[in-house]
């Protein structure tokens, strides 16, 4: 047995994670079919381990639904699948390509994956009958992500309206919703960047391999490194070169850029998130280099 | 490190954004590229000055309007504690976005402007704040650099508010002379203001003592989650998941299980695979009872002799939110810990006007943002405790069943 708190005091960190499991556990007591949105992120998978410790040692009562882009990074999906084993659970997986085929969302050839992603999920959403969808997002990541509840009201049209939203009190999160709405929750919302890999130092959390220093073949394009793969071919004067890099978030690989890094550890991306200068989005996101609201207009169509 | 919330509220013009943008930037939480976005948006709309409002208003419409409109929360840290701010508007309109902010609050920063001293607003601020119990407050006595550093100008507003707040709720109070835009006393101490000995903000903000607000002496545990693996390995296993809201919990006490009455004796506390030897706020744990009782969401779990009252009819202070006013005869859906339930509203019997603490007992409404204290009758008994004593099981939410909306919040008297 442990007694680790002799004054009574928790670490923020503790505190966050209690945080967390508490809402974990709200929502899978009061709504009807609740599901987690998996990207295979660092995110994802710190809220993967959450719910593990909300429920333990009874199974997480709820399933997985990640979004698939066709994109994805092959080290992403093996640490999905590990983690998928590991827990046993359900996993669902809502394809841009079937999407695209079904005739559910439309690929001109201009609008990106990550843009597409917002038709594909909704429809898994409205398919399965979800009421409740758990996603990764943390007010530290963006402005409009700033202003977000921690249950986030999603209309019929899966939209989000951020002058609508409702007070949030206390830990007195509440869950109604009429036929045809649902809710996002954001159990992370007050984690920063920095407490999540703090946690997964300390908790020693298996995350996708593309999170530590690597070599990997890259082509810059517009101020980023993207990854060389069938999808990001060079064009123009754009040519392959071998750097030694890291991912600080993954999503797609034609829209995720990775920084020069020889950070090999938990530990020493600890030490150079803790001087970074420019936000994890800023360095790595094209998506959310559109306009000033990009991440705004986004939510409020539908997306995480 | 620790945790420090606070809740910040002002008038529009009194800093505010300003002040954020400070504490932020001297942190070092601002990261280049959104400064970098912040100045070329400035630049764009023609102003002289890089306007850090711009960091911190994230919606389309707010930098349109060039207000906020909504709560944010933003976070920093410095080496000795992590901070979250509850970012609350300050315009009078929005006066549930300032009680939602000062709901989870350990400290709440009222700001004054130096030239024009204790508004109607700064008022308003601090009765809310002392409402909600936030345990300390700071009076930030702002843009004293506009009256050149005056000694006397801040000792006036001193006074003046420390008479106010004397008819308050308010257990902590330090009053600190600052100029967000300048930076003086923000987080180094001003030397353009040598008379005043105490600490710079973020000094005060790094080294409140908050660990002693909490209830540690009477044990409050809203049962939320009932655990109950159905696998061979884990076959007997049932435990209650919940978040201790107060005292200690630990294997061997003796305790009762309300609204049933029923006793047994803490078998064992769990966090995740580790068997704990004790449990305290907030902590989210699982709770192993000796004996097999009938135990479910939203029950709660007490010491024999310490337990609250279960009771339907309410008492309580409630702020309003939403544009129908509350009415004698209201049926609404009330959220209390893990318990929900119907509340009926039997009677309001004052409106509390915020600025001059007067309470009218003529008008038995309360409209958008207004405060009054209100009797309810709910369909469950509620395990409450003084709002005073606990604020988790002296809170709850009011919902409207038509909308889904919450539209009131409630402190319970006594």
């Amino acid at each position: 047995m442990t007694a680790p708190h002799s004054d009574y005091r928790l670490s923020q960190l503790d505190q966050l994670e209690a945080e967390s499991i508490h809402i974990f556990r709200e929502v899978a007591s009061e709504f009807e079919k609740p599901v987690l949105l998996f990207s295979g992120g660092k995110d994802s998978i710190v809220m993967l381990r959450l719910a593990e410790k909300a429920f333990y040692p009874a199974k997480i009562p709820f399933p997985l639904m990640q979004v698939d882009t066709g994109f994805d990074f092959p080290e992403v999906l093996a640490t999905r699948d590990a983690w998928v084993d590991r827990l046993s659970i359900r996993m669902i997986v809502a394809s841009v390509d079937d999407a695209i085929a079904d005739g559910v969302v439309v690929d001109d050839g201009k609008t990106s994956r990550n843009r597409l992603q917002i038709g594909t999920l909704l429809n898994g959403i409205e398919e399965h009958g979800f009421t409740a969808a758990f996603g990764g997002g943390r007010r530290d990541e963006e402005k409009a992500r700033a202003k977000e509840r921690v249950y986030s009201h999603r209309d019929e049209f899966g939209q989000w309206d951020p002058k609508m939203q409702r007070p949030e009190l206390w830990s007195l999160y509440n869950g109604k919703i009429r036929e045809g709405e649902h809710m996002r929750i954001f159990p992370l919302s007050n984690w920063t960047e920095l407490d999540i890999w703090h946690y997964i130092h300390q908790e020693q959390i298996e995350i996708p391999s593309i999170y530590f220093s690597h070599e990997r073949e890259i082509i810059e394009r517009d101020g980023m490194l993207l990854s060389a793969s069938d999808a990001v071919q060079p064009k123009g004067n754009e040519t392959i070169e071998k750097r030694t890099v890291r991912f600080r978030t993954v999503g797609d690989m034609t829209l995720t850029g990775c920084v020069e890094s020889t950070a090999a550890n938990t530990a020493q991306i600890i030490d150079e998130i803790a001087i970074a200068r420019v936000t994890e989005r800023g360095a790595t996101r094209g998506d959310d280099r559109f306009s000033e609201a990009a991440m705004e207009d986004r939510k409020k169509e539908g997306y995480f | 490190m620790d945790l420090l919330r606070f809740a910040t509220a002002g008038s529009v013009d009194d800093g505010k954004s300003t002040l954020i943008g400070r504490l932020l930037l001297d942190s070092k939480a601002i990261f280049e590229d959104q400064l970098e976005a912040v100045e070329a948006t400035s630049q764009s709309k023609g102003y002289d000055y890089t306007d850090l409002a711009l960091l911190t208003d994230g919606l389309r419409s707010e930098r349109e309007q060039g207000i906020t409109i909504d709560v944010a929360y933003r976070y920093f840290a410095t080496p000795n504690r992590k901070f979250i701010i509850a970012d609350t508007p300050g315009h009078a309109q929005y006066t549930r976005n300032m009680v939602t902010g000062a709901s989870t609050a350990d400290l709440g920063i009222v700001l004054v402007d130096a030239r024009h001293g204790l508004t109607e607003q700064s008022r308003r601020h601090a009765v809310l704040l002392s409402l909600l119990r936030v345990p300390h407050l700071v009076l930030a006595v702002n843009k004293m650099d506009l009256v050149d550093f005056d000694q006397e100008t801040y000792t006036k507003i001193h006074q003046e508010f420390t008479a106010f707040a004397t008819k308050l709720n308010i257990p902590d109070l330090e009053i600190i002379p600052i100029s967000a835009l300048q930076g003086d006393n923000v987080v180094n101490r001003s030397e353009n203001m040598p008379w005043y000995q105490g600490p710079s903000l973020m000094h005060h903000l790094e080294h409140v003592h908050v660990a002693s607000d909490r209830d540690l002496v009477d044990v409050r545990f809203p049962v939320q989650f009932v655990v109950r693996p159905k696998s061979d390995e884990h076959h007997d296993y049932r435990g209650y998941g919940g978040m201790v809201a107060g005292g200690v919990l630990r294997p061997g006490d003796e305790v009762i299980v309300l609204p049933s009455g029923m006793t047994s004796k803490i078998a064992g506390i769990d966090l995740f695979d580790q068997e704990v030897s004790e449990a305290f706020p907030p902590m989210s744990v699982t709770v192993r009872l000796e004996d097999d009782l009938d135990v479910s969401r939203g029950d709660m779990i007490a010491r024999v002799r310490n337990a609250p009252t279960p009771s339907q009819d309410i008492d309580a202070m409630v702020c309003w939110m939403t544009n129908e006013p509350l009415r004698p005869r209201q049926k609404l859906a009330i959220k209390h810990t893990t318990r929900t339930g119907r509340a009926l509203v039997k009677d309001v019997q004052y409106r509390m006007d915020v600025n001059t603490l007067h309470r009218d007992q003529e008008t038995k409404e309360l409209g958008l943002n207004e405060i009054g204290r209100v009797q309810f009758r709910t369909t469950v008994p509620l395990l409450c405790d003084p709002y005073s004593k606990n604020r988790t099981t002296g809170s709850f939410i009011l919902i409207d069943e038509a909308t889904g909306v919450t539209v009131g919040a409630g402190m319970i008297n006594g």
